[in-house]
């Protein structure tokens, strides 16, 4: 029990866009307990469309699941939707805070704003997941999760609905861990 | 340089920034939200295109002019019209049928940034027929954007998105005949302004002013950690009637708040409440 509290605390961000709620889905389903991780989600998605996002993730886990208000506390255990027209971003590793500021990447949340913060945060114990999508937000969020010594994986182009994102994302590093979007579970779970 | 590097500015030197900026000049941005205002500072630093840290430093020192774009930039002024028109039907449908039994009206819109919002409610209350008895303060820390709400002119590319917030939000009018368009501008028309204040005012250091009975900051606290979130929903509390309503950004809560125990919600979601102590 001594030895369990001193294990570090991951944070497992994953980014999407089009083609991604598929995947998105089935790596959260049937996660176990995480008693050292939490998982944040940052989509690309319609504003009004919220609430069904937010059933959808609830259906697929028992892990608790909650659409982020400003300065929620991060905990452990619990996964985390970055809400539809806010930028999403840490507040060291226990807080969120929003930022409602310029779209990047024509979008609110941006993945990168996101992926930065939480490079910044958590440093190594980043793991960055980017996945399917139509624009290049989060190649450069996922290089800076890279260059701060956290994990970062990619959904192979070729296995994606849209191969842009996850694409660019290796163009900008080629050192991504590639995986197949039906393996992406089984994967994570090497890291927890 | 990338433009997207978050380690641009260290931690010691945003608080040194905080520090001068303070004494110099007495904005006190220490109890702003801290991951935002680094991003801030970061992309003031690409977009003035300052090659170090030192140099922004230097100019904010000897350069009381830039002061003024320092604080336009590092503060976010993003609104819009009818912004999350559920908020907005809600005081339409809600709030204002009790204010209209008052014999006169005030509201405050803190943060109001370029005024969208204050312009919103301006046609709201003419609709409900009580503009006339009706007084809107709007302020905000930047003088620049209090200006652009005091003129009330906004882009014309937006009354299309403005338009639809309109109808979502239980509009029944032709919104094109609130304004006057003229090239790419939409000038808003006067007797809205007639009913408006326009100041400059910051939540951080500038005390009550007058009792209302309701205060809007929407989106605005998102940028204060939560002790100045904590300060700055005081004030609300001290400015506001008892049986006054406050409103908040829908992804804003007093619920950890000093005031929360005093506060009863109109709107869960759209995160309004009644002050009922």
């Amino acid at each position: 029990m001594a030895q369990d509290s001193l294990r570090r605390q991951r944070l497992v961000v994953i980014g999407g866009s089009a083609g991604s709620l598929e995947i998105v889905l089935s790596i959260v389903a049937g996660l176990p307990a995480l008693p050292h991780a939490a998982v944040l989600i940052v989509l690309h998605r319609k504003q009004s469309a919220d609430s069904v996002l937010l059933g959808l993730l609830a259906g697929r886990t028992s892990l608790p699941v909650r659409e982020v208000e400003d300065k929620d506390p991060l905990v452990p255990g619990g996964i985390y939707l970055a809400p539809p027209d806010y930028h999403l971003l840490l507040e060291g590793r226990h807080q969120f805070s929003l930022d409602d500021s310029e779209k990047v990447h024509h979008s609110r949340p941006s993945i990168d704003v996101s992926f930065e913060s939480a490079a910044y945060a958590y440093g190594a114990d980043t793991i960055g997941i980017l996945l399917s999508g139509a624009n290049a937000d989060g190649a450069e969020g996922l290089l800076r999760i890279k260059e701060r010594g956290g994990d970062t994986l990619v959904q192979d182009p070729a296995t994606a609905e849209v191969y842009y994102m996850p694409q660019q994302a290796l163009l900008l590093h080629p050192g991504h861990r590639v995986v197949a979007g039906n393996q992406l579970h089984q994967a994570l779970l090497e890291y927890l | 340089m990338n433009p997207t590097e978050t380690a641009i500015i260290k931690e010691e030197e945003l608080d040194q920034l905080l520090l001068e900026l303070a004494e110099q000049y007495g904005y006190d941005f220490s109890h702003y939200a801290r991951a935002s205002l680094r991003r801030r500072v970061n992309r003031l630093l690409i977009v003035d295109r300052f090659p170090s840290f030192a140099e922004l430093l230097y100019h904010l020192r000897n350069n009381a002019s830039y002061l003024k774009r320092f604080v336009e930039e590092i503060t976010v002024n993003v609104t819009e019209m009818f912004r999350d028109p559920h908020a907005y039907r809600i005081i339409r449908t809600q709030v204002l049928p009790v204010l209209a039994t008052h014999p006169f009206i005030r509201i405050w819109h803190a943060g109001c940034a370029t005024g969208e919002e204050v312009y919103s409610m301006a046609i709201m209350l003419q609709e409900a027929g009580l503009l006339h008895k009706s007084l809107l303060y709007a302020t905000d820390i930047n003088p620049a954007v209090v200006e652009q709400a005091r003129l009330g002119i906004f882009p014309m590319r937006h009354m299309k998105q403005y338009s639809e917030n309109y109808i979502a939000s239980g509009g029944t009018r032709e919104f094109s005949d609130y304004y006057t368009a003229k090239y790419d501008w939409a000038k808003f028309d006067d007797r809205f302004k007639k009913r408006m204040i326009t100041a400059t005012h910051n939540l951080v250091s500038d005390r009550s002013f007058n009792e209302f009975q309701l205060i809007l900051c929407r989106n605005v606290l998102i940028y204060f950690d939560k002790t100045l979130q904590d300060q700055a929903l005081q004030l609300f509390d001290e400015s506001l009637e008892k049986l006054g309503f406050l409103v908040l950004g829908t992804k804003e809560n007093i619920r950890f708040s000093g005031i929360a125990h005093k506060y009863a919600p109109i709107a869960e979601k759209e995160k309004i409440w009644r002050k009922i102590a």
